[in-house]
């Protein structure tokens, strides 16, 4: 059962711990602080012969708690999105800059923010800046958020109480009543193994890092829905070759969906906000790849012969 | 360093067969780490060193296999075997490739002593 509005959640795995017990609340914030204890990071629940078979994932854990807050935001209507990058990408700035663009282009809708980083409440200080609210979630030594941290900082959300105050129906799966930004830890090798239960995971690549990204963290890149190629106006100034990326996103991930954004100046900004806001087509960031068949939809097609015709121009073959 | 957050899983998944099975020492862990689970076997090693003392596993031979990654080649069609995801096919150098094993990482047995 859900403390904070009563909703039904039975599925919320059992942790052996009150939540008080394993992480530092800021009782005027709700910011969360899981490096308080001696280890510097979170470990939930470290407390004659024979043969014992586990044979279980090590982090089956994180996935039921992921499921269910999966199942939680369906049933809020939150659309929960992933953000990751290395440290500098420009996650912050690109989400105080959709914050405002949204406020114009779907003014009731609510959105909040939680942010992850190992020390200090700087970026969720600049989300509440813009007037949404911020949960700021902090690892200690920690590399990545998991997803119990992002459970129990939606329950501190008032987005959380927000779509179930009413009789709120939700006659659609997509639905969507509310957007849920998770900023993770700037670090692109960790954070690509934890699910969160977001809808899916958007990796941010900024211009001033190098084209080579995809294929240094190819697990990062396997594991987005969307790349988001920030600070385009800085590619008169920079030396990144944009197809090339593309092409080494797409060698990892054939259907990694791409959108060259300036989050500072504007540019690509309707067609983030397109992406983001409702519609049928979404895959979840924990599905396989989709395989192609004669019922896909077009965007799915679109997508496959941008893969083949990035194969074909590696392999040094004209495309007419 | 995720490696140390995962050695703390282990720990706990293996506590927790100490409470369901009732044992007090483990002998042998034998994990799996796939060549594309993410996971650094070296790293996880270490952290699982830097954490075992005081638990069931303390003195235990912990022993990690580490399965090759394997993806499907949609031109050769056929499945072949790569050490990460950036890597192109090893038979006709073509990619992309499809993932099909090698990506997890599990706890597989356990050999405990009953004192």
């Amino acid at each position: 059962m859900c403390t904070v509005c009563g909703c039904s959640t039975p599925n919320r795995p059992r942790s052996s711990e009150a939540p008080d017990t394993y992480v530092a609340v800021d009782r005027a914030t709700g910011d969360l602080h899981y490096g308080t204890g001696a280890a510097g990071v979170s470990v939930v629940g470290l407390g004659a012969t024979r043969t014992i078979a586990i044979e279980a994932d090590v982090l089956g854990a994180n996935r039921r708690f992921a499921e269910h807050n999966r199942a939680h935001f369906a049933a809020h209507g939150v659309r929960a999105f992933n953000l990751l990058s290395s440290p500098g990408s420009g996650k912050t700035t690109l989400l105080c800059a959709t914050i405002h663009a949204l406020r114009q282009r779907a003014p009731t809708l609510p959105v909040s923010v939680i942010e992850g980083d190992q020390q200090t409440s700087v970026d969720a200080d600049r989300i509440r800046a813009t007037g949404a609210p911020a949960i700021q979630v902090n690892t200690g030594r920690g590399c990545h958020l998991d997803a119990r941290m992002v459970g129990d900082a939606f329950a501190r959300l008032a987005l959380h109480g927000h779509t179930h105050a009413g009789d709120h129906a939700h006659p659609h799966a997509d639905a969507t009543d509310a957007l849920l930004f998770i900023e993770n830890v700037g670090n692109l090798v960790c954070p690509a193994l934890w699910d969160l239960g977001e809808a899916a995971k958007v990796v941010v690549l900024s211009v001033t890092e190098g084209e080579d990204k995809p294929l240094k963290y190819p697990d990062m890149f396997a594991a987005a829905t969307l790349m988001v190629l920030n600070k385009i106006d800085l590619l008169p100034h920079v030396a990144f070759d944009v197809e090339r990326c593309i092409a080494n996103a797409r060698r990892i991930n054939p259907a990694v969906e791409v959108l060259r954004v300036s989050a500072t100046r504007g540019d690509g900004m309707d067609a983030w906000l397109a992406w983001l806001l409702p519609r049928s087509d979404v895959r979840p960031s924990a599905q396989p790849l989709p395989v192609v068949d004669p019922a896909a939809t077009e965007a799915a097609l679109r997508d496959r012969i941008a893969m083949l015709e990035a194969a074909l121009a590696a392999a040094g073959v004209e495309v007419p | 360093m995720h490696e140390i957050g995962l050695a703390g899983d282990i720990v706990r998944m293996v506590q927790d067969a100490a409470a369901r099975d009732r044992f007090s020492r483990v002998a042998q862990l034998r994990l799996e780490a796939g060549a594309l689970a993410g996971v650094e076997p070296d790293a996880l090693r270490f952290a699982l060193d830097a954490l075992v003392p005081g638990t069931v596993l303390d003195g235990a031979e912990i022993t990690i296999d580490e399965p090759p990654g394997t993806a499907w080649c949609g031109q050769c069609a056929a499945t072949v075997e790569i050490g990460s995801r950036a890597e192109a096919c090893p038979d006709c150098g073509g990619y992309p490739l499809r993932p099909t094993g090698g990506t997890e990482l599990r706890v597989l047995d356990l050999v405990v002593v009953d004192d």
